[in-house]
């Protein structure tokens, strides 16, 4: 993982140590710092110049307050700002006119057009009640009517036939019509993805904005987009009057500094953010988590929504009676935690998603808090009888040894897990007595090699 | 400036017609000339090597997506040769940075070499919406046109109608597409690879679905493809080709990470250059993590994809 900000400022910074104040000459070599950091995350360079501007604005003067380090001031300012930036105005979509409401769908090629628009599709579809028809004017690239058709299906939206032969413009009035004779709330028109320098496409997609006069245009963006960003979104909202963004492919690694790049250029709200392939995956823009993200500090918010998604919820009911019984914690449940881990990316990916600090917290803690020695439990655990894994007080001197060899490890190594889910079970009943402090204590065994 | 003569209909223009591969290249670059080469060209009028100088030449590249690491080794590269060589003119200092990127682009120029085996087996992976399935298309009719008989099995069993995409690139070039209705991708290609051996064929493309590297069941999927291709031709895949969109930022190097670490990339195939976007990205692959690039992609036509070459890559963005 890229060094987060306020590391990297806590080097500049340690010869200002006990100044109170952020003035212009101590800030200097920080906002270099800061600077790095957006370009690391992809935000534009112009963009860059006017938001440390911006920054510098604001924080010359600021006091440092409490047991704020210059540095830490100085990364609440830039989060203050960036959230500020890209967040401001409403971002629901209006729909408020006379229907059929046209969304209009711009943006480069492999963007996310045809899938986003199954996603809105489907958004407005469960969320607001509306009857939705889709209709794609892509007429050049190879089967992308046939995906939004397959995708509005899925989807559970109308569907606007349309052929390869025919004009976008023709398409897009039909479908109009279509809509108005069938009473659809909202028309949703994906385009195909257009260069921004082709002239020819942009005068198309200009020429399908004013036969439709769409309530939203939306303009569809890459988050993993580089400093090119800039260009295709000032090329797309001179020739489009846009009216949004929506991000996609956010569910990525990528820093998203594009987004904030958009934001900038267009001055147009960013109002969803795509998240994986499936049509449920479309989520209201945190600006607040954007910036986090862009600056490296963590995803908290992501992280449980991340478990949110992944842990069986059943399975966890499950396991919280039997902690709350107090009893009946076996090694089938031990396993079964360390799978739903592994499920979440295994404990390498958490803790990259937690804050540098936390991160490196619990790397020093426990060097050994890696994937490989989860997998070993996971063998060792594997090597037992379904018979030993409810009952392991079983596990006697020669059980052991075969658990051992059935798992290629060292009869210690059977000790050292058994040892482990002890206390892990012990930690279990005193959370079945309430004493969550206790627990907080006893958490520390449970990691391998966490101290 | 030079962008419009990149037109549409590129495809439609007779083969007697066709410009050379270095004018081809040079036009669907014409953009990224204008930006990166353009600025540069601008900032080389100026009278002598000076600061202001080399701190607008790092914008340039850093807006050029260099990223921070290789534009810092560039310029850092640049100060010690101008000390070096006692360069004095501008002019000294763009023919340094053309010899500079040039050397560092050099090593990824290995074209691929299909005659090793028989079928030789191409496994395609890439983010969404990188140009995979455009990609194989332009590289049937590339094979084809040398002369190789191509198969190409559609392993991308989940994204809507990229079964069909497949098939129409397939039909426009005369191709044979295995596919299947519903299924893994993982068997189409084991199929395909059979049919490839019972019909003699030359080269299979693979084509997967997208996946960003941060969906690890997906991740682990495209392992298994690949350990199915093993199981299918013991000594494929003969290459592994990771599609790089020449739009995005920095995450382009994540991806050529984590994609070799599951699939073992051997190659890259480098598309949509010829929007505004620049070779920066280039730049920062091969001093981070360094693969082969195989081909790029200069336009939006069946033949727009071309081997790379680092020396014609660098001269038509700097040329005057």
């Amino acid at each position: 993982m890229l060094d987060n900000l306020t590391q990297r400022l806590a080097k500049v910074v340690k010869t200002l140590r006990g100044q109170t104040r952020l003035t212009e000459d101590n800030i200097q070599d920080m906002l270099r710092e800061v600077r790095m950091a957006l370009l690391e995350a992809d935000v534009a360079l112009p963009v860059i110049k006017d938001f440390i501007a911006r920054v510098k604005d604001k924080a010359v003067g600021q006091e440092v307050i409490g047991s704020l380090s210059p540095g830490q001031a100085l990364v609440g300012v830039v989060h203050r700002e960036l959230t500020e930036l890209m967040g401001g105005q409403a971002s629901s979509l209006n729909l408020a006119t006379q229907p059929p409401a046209v969304i209009l769908m711009a943006g480069l090629q492999g963007a996310g057009k045809t899938t986003t628009t199954g996603k809105l599709g489907k958004w407005l579809r469960d969320r607001q009640k509306k009857k939705i028809l889709t209709v794609s004017c892509d007429v050049y690239r190879p089967a992308a009517i046939e995906q939004l058709k397959t995708v509005s299906a899925q989807a559970g939206v109308d569907f606007f036939p349309s052929a390869v032969g025919q004009k976008p413009l023709d398409i897009a009035l039909a479908a109009l019509d279509y809509a108005r004779k069938h009473y659809h709330d909202v028309l949703l028109v994906d385009t195909a993805g257009r260069l921004a320098i082709d002239e020819a496409m942009m005068a198309e997609v200009r020429e399908l904005h004013t036969a439709l006069k769409p309530v939203e245009t939306l303009f569809i963006v890459d988050a993993m987009l580089g400093q090119d960003a800039v260009k295709t979104a000032k090329a797309f909202a001179e020739t489009l009057p846009l009216t949004g963004v929506i991000l996609t492919k956010l569910d990525g690694d990528a820093r998203g500094g594009a987004a904030l790049s958009v934001r900038q250029v267009t001055g147009k709200p960013l109002k969803y953010a795509g998240v994986g392939e499936k049509l449920g995956g479309l989520e209201e823009f945190h600006p607040e988590r954007m910036a986090s993200r862009i600056l490296g500090m963590g995803d908290i918010l992501g992280l449980v929504e991340e478990a949110h998604r992944n842990v069986d919820q059943e399975k966890a009911q499950q396991l919280v009676k039997k902690m709350k019984s107090g009893k009946g914690f076996d090694l089938n449940d031990f396993k079964e935690q360390i799978g739903q881990m592994r499920k979440m990316g295994g404990i390498a990916s958490l803790l990259d998603k937690l804050p540098a600090q936390f991160g490196q917290m619990a790397q020093q803690a426990g060097g050994a808090v890696d994937d490989k020695a989860i997998r070993r439990i996971e063998g060792v655990i594997n090597s037992m009888t379904p018979g030993e894994r409810a009952k392991p007080e079983l596990i006697k001197a020669s059980r052991k040894r075969r658990i051992a060899t059935g798992a290629g490890v060292q009869v210690q190594e059977v000790n050292r897990l058994l040892n482990q889910f002890e206390q892990t079970q012990k930690v279990m009943k005193q959370f079945s007595k309430g004493g969550m402090a206790k627990m907080m204590r006893g958490m520390k065994g449970m990691l391998p090699g966490m101290r | 400036m030079f962008g419009f003569l990149k037109k549409k209909d590129e495809t439609t223009v007779p083969e007697e017609k066709k410009p050379s591969w270095a004018e081809r290249l040079k036009a669907g670059l014409a953009k990224t000339r204008a930006q990166l080469g353009g600025q540069l060209t601008g900032l080389f009028r100026r009278a002598k090597i000076d600061d202001e100088l080399l701190e607008e030449l790092e914008s340039t590249l850093l807006m050029a997506d260099c990223g921070v690491d290789a534009t810092q080794w560039l310029l850092d590269e640049l100060k010690a040769r101008v000390k070096q060589h006692k360069l004095e003119t501008p002019e000294q200092l763009r023919l340094m940075l053309i010899e500079l990127l040039t050397g560092l682009l050099k090593p990824l120029e290995q074209p691929l070499d299909i005659s090793t085996h028989r079928p030789f087996v191409i496994m395609i992976a890439g983010v969404n919406g990188a140009g995979k399935t455009t990609s194989i298309g332009k590289l049937a009719k590339h094979f084809q046109s040398q002369g190789r008989s191509v198969l190409l099995a559609a392993g991308d069993t989940f994204r809507a109608a990229a079964r069909e995409q497949l098939a129409e690139w397939g039909r426009r070039s005369d191709v044979t597409v295995i596919a299947q209705e519903l299924g893994d991708p993982a068997a189409v290609i084991f199929d395909a690879i059979a049919a490839a051996k019972a019909r003699g064929i030359d080269i299979v493309l693979a084509d997967t679905a997208g996946r960003l590297p941060t969906q690890l069941n997906l991740m682990e999927e495209i392992a298994k493809v690949r350990r199915v291709i093993q199981k299918a031709e013991p000594s494929g895949p003969h290459e592994v080709i990771l599609v790089l969109d020449a739009n995005i930022g920095q995450n382009a190097i994540a991806q050529v990470k984590a994609f070799d670490k599951t699939a073992g990339v051997t190659g890259l195939v480098v598309t949509k250059l010829d929007g505004t976007a620049k070779g920066g990205v280039l730049a920062a692959i091969a001093r981070q993590c360094p693969k082969p690039i195989r081909y790029i992609g200069v336009g939006e036509g069946i033949d727009d994809l071309q081997p790379f070459r680092a020396a014609e890559f660098v001269e038509a963005l700097f040329e005057q």
